[in-house]
């Protein structure tokens, strides 16, 4: 069964890898885990997804950025 | 624009140039060994020569090192789109989302799949399977890089959209106008062909560590003949593409030209300076024209002082050498007799644009559509100047780039880049003489060339980037309108966690690539 095969392709190299390949997977996960799980989650929120429900809002939020910013002067 | 929180800002643009930088340090490794790791399976391939596979196999633990440590870190940015780049990230719509999905959908897909044969596949898959899935790989990176160039030649050439003032985007109507700027082209073959001489580079240099310290030297020979011939015809595009980029920053982008080569004063038959330095001279009628604001500033008082190739700079950017090449003062004030207006109109120019679109808003709120239309169309033929607009009121200084940092970053660049040229020659030329073991100063210069090859491929992001400014979007937004309204704090803070985070990298990537390499090819 072709499934069975991929798996055992990925199982197999991954089983037989060297110490610095096994150091490298490790450095990727924690990499992975830093970025995704404390970065992303705690620093780097999409401000616009975030405080904003709708598109109409969104563009609201914008035109003020864009245009009202630019009237008070 | 009355409250610009110019630390924002500039922490948020300093955020991003870390993290941008640092990112680079991995990518051009991966785009330029991954070819040559398909160039030395394809000998083995043809010959069956086992040395070959030697070669390839050393080389591949290094490639893999640095992929590794360096897959992902481009993520980093897309969060700042996000959150530092709000507006902007809007404004630009799907034409810069659209180039970053394929991408990444293609950028998943190759590594999972076919790194995975390269890796796992050597005697699991036919030899024919694996060979070509080693240039799959090569060919994937590299059209992963072109889809963020092609996003990156938009901002400095937007064409190919319209800005839709109901959704506040820019949307494209042209995808293959996108994808086929010329700006976007030709940056896309600079910097892969800048990659490959960096890898080429990278290869030399290890292989000279290695014969300086005596260990598999006939390994290292063959890889520094195959890397002297592909980093002489990868620095022999890069000049080409680079004559290629002069002229399109000249037409599309004038300011980062005049930057670029400390053009004060515009000139027929301009010169260009072969060596110079930056000095500090002022124009009091300039000053006086433009305003006070500007005598305290290091910027617009620059003018450099060297060695000049007459002719040089109009041939370069116009391939004629009594083209005129307009200088920061001819930008800033004006030059009616060459045709080009001054920032003073074009910031009139914009500054309608912008009112027109607030009009257009209200008149469209209001149900009143003639009116709107009325407006939209002022909007439509202001539109090119339209974040110029934004600079009403501001010092006009703002929009004038970093000249001393342009200019340094440039003219390193080009210094190293022919020094380069020369270099893979003097390398080619004596491992065919086969006395390369004797000259240790060859071989020294060999090692060398990693950090020059690191420094120009840095200078170059930082000619293109640091040039351009003020702009996010070449024309139409500036980074203080591009920039969400966050607290400096949190970007202070984040800047810090990725230069922690990065430098860990960085010295884990050093660290286990130097065992690797002092281990040789042998093991």
């Amino acid at each position: 069964m072709i499934l069975k095969k991929i798996w055992n392709f990925y199982y197999e190299g991954f089983r037989d890898m060297s110490t610095r390949g096994k150091k490298l997977w490790l450095i990727i996960l924690i990499k992975l885990f830093v970025m995704f799980a404390i970065l992303k989650l705690f620093f780097f929120p999409d401000i616009l997804k975030e405080n904003f429900h709708t598109d109409k809002e969104r563009i609201q939020y914008i035109e003020k950025q864009l245009i009202i910013t630019n009237d008070k002067k | 624009m009355e409250h610009i929180d110019w630390s924002l800002v500039n922490w948020s643009r300093a955020q991003f140039a870390l993290t941008a930088l640092y990112h680079w340090i991995f990518v051009p490794l991966t785009l330029g060994l991954s070819f040559m790791l398909a160039i030395m399976e394809t000998i083995y391939y043809k010959t069956g020569d086992d040395k070959w596979l030697k070669i390839e196999k050393f080389w591949l633990k290094l490639f893999g090192i640095n992929f590794a440590i360096g897959v992902a870190t481009g993520i980093i940015l897309e969060f700042e789109f996000g959150t530092n780049w709000s507006n902007y990230s809007w404004f630009v719509g799907d034409i810069f989302g659209a180039p970053l999905a394929i991408e990444g959908i293609m950028a998943f897909f190759m590594e999972s799949v076919f790194i995975a044969i390269m890796f796992f596949g050597w005697n699991k898959v036919s030899k024919k399977a694996h060979l070509i899935s080693t240039w799959l790989v090569a060919i994937g990176s590299n059209l992963s890089a072109l889809w963020i160039l092609v996003a990156n030649g938009w901002m400095q050439n937007p064409i190919g959209m319209k800005f839709n003032p109901d959704t506040m985007r820019n949307e494209m109507v042209d995808f293959w106008q996108v994808l086929f700027n010329p700006v976007a082209v030709n940056k896309f073959i600079h910097t892969i062909t800048s990659a490959y001489t960096f890898s080429a580079l990278f290869v030399i240099a290890v292989s000279a560590w290695l014969i300086i310290k005596g260990k598999d030297k006939v390994y290292a020979k063959y890889s520094m003949l195959l890397a002297s011939v592909f980093g002489f015809l990868a620095i022999l595009a890069t000049i080409i593409t680079g004559d290629g980029s002069a002229k399109q920053v000249a037409r599309y982008q004038p300011m980062k030209l005049a930057a670029m080569e400390g053009l004060y004063k515009g000139t027929r038959g301009a010169p260009l300076i072969a060596i110079g330095k930056p000095s500090h001279k002022k124009d009091k009628d300039f000053i006086n024209a433009i305003g006070d604001d500007l005598a305290g500033r290091n910027q617009t008082d620059v003018e450099i002082e060297g060695l000049e190739i007459p002719y040089g700079l109009s041939i370069l950017a116009f391939n004629d050498p009594n083209a005129f090449v307009p200088g920061i003062k001819d930008l800033v004030e004006g030059n009616p007799k060459e045709g080009i207006p001054s920032y003073k109109e074009r910031i009139a120019s914009g500054k309608i644009a912008i009112e027109a679109l607030a009009a257009y808003k209200k008149a469209k709120k209001a149900g009143n559509e003639e009116e709107a239309a009325k407006k939209l169309k002022i909007m439509e033929e202001h539109f090119k100047d339209f974040g110029y607009g934004y600079f009403y009121g501001q010092d006009i200084n703002e929009l004038i780039p970093p000249v001393t940092i342009t200019f340094l970053s440039f003219h390193t660049m080009v210094i190293l880049g022919t020094w380069f040229l020369v270099f893979f020659w003097l390398v080619y030329r004596s491992i065919m003489k086969n006395n390369i073991e004797k000259k240790k100063w060859l071989l020294i210069l060999g090692v060398l060339g990693l950090p020059f090859g690191f420094m120009a491929q840095e200078l170059g992001w930082i000619t293109a980037e640091a040039g351009r400014m003020p702009w996010v979007i070449q024309d139409l937004m500036p980074t203080m309108v591009a920039v969400s309204h966050i607290e400096t704090t949190g970007v202070m803070i984040t800047f810090a966690l990725f230069f922690i985070v990065f430098t860990a990298l960085l010295i884990a990537e050093i660290k286990i690539m130097t065992t690797t390499i002092k281990n040789g090819f042998s093991n």
